[in-house]
């Protein structure tokens, strides 16, 4: 296995005293793609919504590291300055706030932690475009505010751009799958591919198959009532397509 | 009856590090005795070398505002303790007989404040298109770009300038659009102002550069009464811009302006405004009363009259920067955002009243209160029986952030001919959370997140500003917002 990145140990988070997560363990390694699959109300988004920091997502045990260092007491935006980004199920829209302004502001601060300076504007104003054009985006689409009016399409694409301009290290996507046509699908997977390397990792989180066979993952991981209850390859997630959610349960009460 | 300010060190008050251009300098001040009586006023007025007819103005303004036995308006939504109108210096000037020549004349401790503030008069030639008439307490020291506007037949100098040199002009138009009489604040002025500026500009002359004026307040308990007019002449334009900031202080400081703006046919105005007085600290102890009349009369037809104006300063700020719409075709605007936070209190809006056929108002005005702060938008939109067409498009928008601060929308509609076209908007929202997660989980701070999604809730305004003014308005909203989030 490679180089772990992102370790996820015994896990249990609460939601306004609900337990949904009830012991959820994960490594991802530098350079991999990482599925999980599983039911709804399985714990799947709360899973990416507590990476990422959500403050109504309480953690009442366990541990997570992102490159050694412990997640947990870090704010939302440092997580993020450290290099997590949360594609959103449900992207939010900001009013008047402009998505060159945004990204550029986010970018600048990322920077800043790593000791660099802003970017110079004309620098990155070519970058975004360049980006934009990478994720084949509408140019008149990024002109409006952040979301504002975009179909939920757009609003992945959108989601793309931001993920491809701000390059992270780790790459958490929420159901992007969710509400995509075909086309809009492969050119989702098309960007995730793209981003492949060696020091990237992704961890796609889905109800259904279809996204994977265009994002190919290296591991696939059933989530069932709050903890991971089966892993394997690619194929697994196949098998679950096939044999549904009901055979993993099954496969569990004989085991 | 001359004193000698006095210093307030940067490092023993420590509300000055929230106030960043809080600072005062060592200018000696000619200044008279606290309260005001008909002597007061005559020493202004004398001190000034105002001919007869302008003293006879001051003291028939003065007259009437004993008869209003210092009773202060109360309908606004402010609070305050009483303000002691003996306790207050009516006249304050910076020691200069004369009036600096040229730059060379400047008091260097008068150049380093505007250093301070970041007025550009040290290089202002090489501000291009903008002419600074900077206000230093209340009499204006230096103007710029004069020659410039000379050829053009633009007249931008202090009123006492334009009372002395321009006295026909002067006498037909002060007190045209806001009479000595029109409230208790107004009349104060009338009695005692100061000086302000005055901008004339002549028949068909497009204004070749952005007029800008800084005023700042500096002498301790000395009460601002500036007065400004502008008169733009048939077919001209005039785009007026006004920053203002002022040092820290320990008591409250009364401010009690009047802006006048006359647009003859064809003529338009454009004055937009940055306020950023001192507010009070966390407390709202020692802020700025800002208690301005400020109206637009779109005299002639086809004019219009346009106020955008962003507004964070202050302690209090009682403000309606109205337009009377009185040429056929007349336009009037009003674009704002009072941000209000810690004690601040703003009441604020406009008016637009509607006398001519197809005459159309915008009102464009966006309120944030974080903090304990309450702003308050009033506004007035009376469409009287002559305006056949006329029309109004309203839009009230209050960003709420954090659960101790208020909003409050207060529109009065009036409408006396049945041919009006009238649309109202409002709206009252929190900054969410789900748009602050959103945000800080690309890598922004909690205080940025805020301030990106209140800079987008104000853009709609800002598009308005010129825009220097617009790049130097956000930086003012992130300012202010420090501390408003924990």
């Amino acid at each position: 296995m490679a180089e772990p990145m992102l370790v996820i140990r015994d896990l249990h988070v609460k939601v306004a005293d609900t337990e949904i997560l009830k012991g959820l363990s994960l490594s991802i390694g530098k350079g991999e793609v990482h599925a999980i699959m599983g039911p709804n109300g399985s714990g799947k988004s709360t899973l990416v919504n507590v990476l990422a920091g959500k403050p109504e997502y309480v953690v009442t045990s366990g541990a997570i590291t992102f490159e050694g260092k412990n997640v947990l007491p870090m704010t939302v935006d440092q997580r993020a300055r450290e290099g997590i980004f949360l594609a959103f199920q449900y992207p939010v829209e900001l009013p008047g706030v402009s998505a060159w302004q945004f990204m550029k502001t986010a970018l600048d601060s990322i920077r800043e932690q790593r000791g660099e300076e802003p970017m110079d504007y004309r620098v990155f104003d070519k970058m975004w475009r360049q980006k934009i054009k990478d994720v084949g985006i509408d140019q008149e689409l990024v002109k409006r505010s952040v979301n504002e009016g975009f179909s939920g399409g757009e609003k992945k694409r959108s989601e793309m751009l931001q993920m491809m301009v701000l390059d992270p290290k780790l790459a958490l996507m929420d159901e992007t799958d969710s509400g995509l046509d075909i086309d809009a699908l492969k050119s989702v997977a098309d960007v995730v591919n793209k981003r492949r390397g060696p020091e990237k990792a992704v961890l796609v989180v889905t109800h259904y198959q279809r996204l994977l066979n265009y994002i190919v993952p290296d591991f696939v991981h059933i989530l069932i009532d709050g903890r991971i209850v089966r892993s394997g390859g690619a194929g697994l997630a196949l098998e679950v397509e096939e044999k549904g959610y009901d055979w993993v349960r099954e496969a569990m009460a004989t085991a | 009856m001359t004193t000698t300010r006095t210093v307030i060190s940067r490092n023993t008050d420590l509300s000055q590090q929230e106030y960043k251009w809080g600072f005062t300098t060592d200018v000696e001040e000619d200044v008279a005795p606290k309260g005001l009586n008909e002597g007061v006023v005559r020493l202004i007025s004398s001190k000034k070398g105002e001919p007869e007819w302008m003293l006879e103005w001051r003291l028939r303004a003065y007259r009437h505002w004993l008869t209003l036995k210092r009773e202060e308006p109360t309908w606004a939504m402010i609070h305050h303790p009483p303000i002691d109108f003996d306790d207050i210096h009516y006249y304050a000037a910076p020691k200069t007989k004369d009036g600096p020549k040229s730059m060379e004349e400047v008091d260097p401790e008068m150049l380093k404040a505007f250093d301070k503030l970041g007025i550009p008069l040290a290089e202002r030639e090489k501000l291009a298109g903008v002419a600074v008439d900077a206000i230093f307490d209340s009499v204006s020291v230096a103007t710029t770009y004069q020659k410039a506007l000379e050829k053009h037949g633009v007249i931008f100098c202090p009123i006492s300038e334009a009372i002395r040199n321009h006295p026909e002009l002067v006498r037909k138009y002060l007190g045209s659009v806001v009479p000595y009489s029109d409230n208790f604040y107004a009349t104060l002025n009338s009695a005692v102002f100061s000086d302000g500026s005055f901008i004339y500009v002549p028949k068909g002359v497009r204004c070749p550069m952005e007029l800008m004026t800084y005023f700042r307040i500096n002498f301790a308990d000395s009460g601002q009464f500036e007065r400004t007019l502008i008169i733009a002449d048939e077919g001209s334009y005039v785009s007026y811009l006004e920053g203002c900031t002022a040092p820290v202080r320990k008591t409250s400081q009364l401010h009690a302006a009047v802006v006048e703006l006359i647009a003859l046919d064809d003529a338009q105005i454009k004055y937009s405004t940055l306020q950023n007085w001192y507010p009070g600290d966390k407390e709202g102890k020692g802020g700025v009363y800002n208690f301005v009349t400020k109206r637009g009369k779109a005299q002639g037809r086809n004019s219009k009259i346009s106020w955008t104006q962003v507004e964070t300063g202050s302690a209090i700020t009682w403000k309606y920067p109205s337009v009377i719409l009185q040429g056929d075709n007349s336009v009037g605007e009003f674009y704002s955002v009072a941000l209000v936070n810690n004690h601040q209190q703003a009441d604020t809006g406009t008016k637009m009243t509607h006398i001519g056929k197809n005459t159309r108002s915008t009102i464009v005005a966006k309120g944030i209160s974080a903090g304990h702060g309450e702003s308050t938008y009033r506004g007035q939109v009376k469409i009287m029986p002559t305006a056949t067409g006329a029309k109004n498009f309203t839009q009230c928008d209050s960003l709420l952030i954090g659960d101790k601060s208020a909003a409050h929308t207060m529109p009065y509609i009036e409408v006396r001919n049945s041919t009006a076209r009238m649309e109202h908007e409002a709206s009252t929202s929190k900054i969410s959370d789900e748009q602050l997660f959103y945000v800080m989980q690309r890598g922004i701070s909690n205080e940025d997140a805020h301030h990106m999604i209140v800079k987008g809730f104000c853009k709609s305004v800002f598009a308005e500003l010129p825009f220097e003014f617009a790049v130097e308005a956000a930086n003012l909203l992130k300012v202010s917002l420090e501390g408003a989030v924990a």
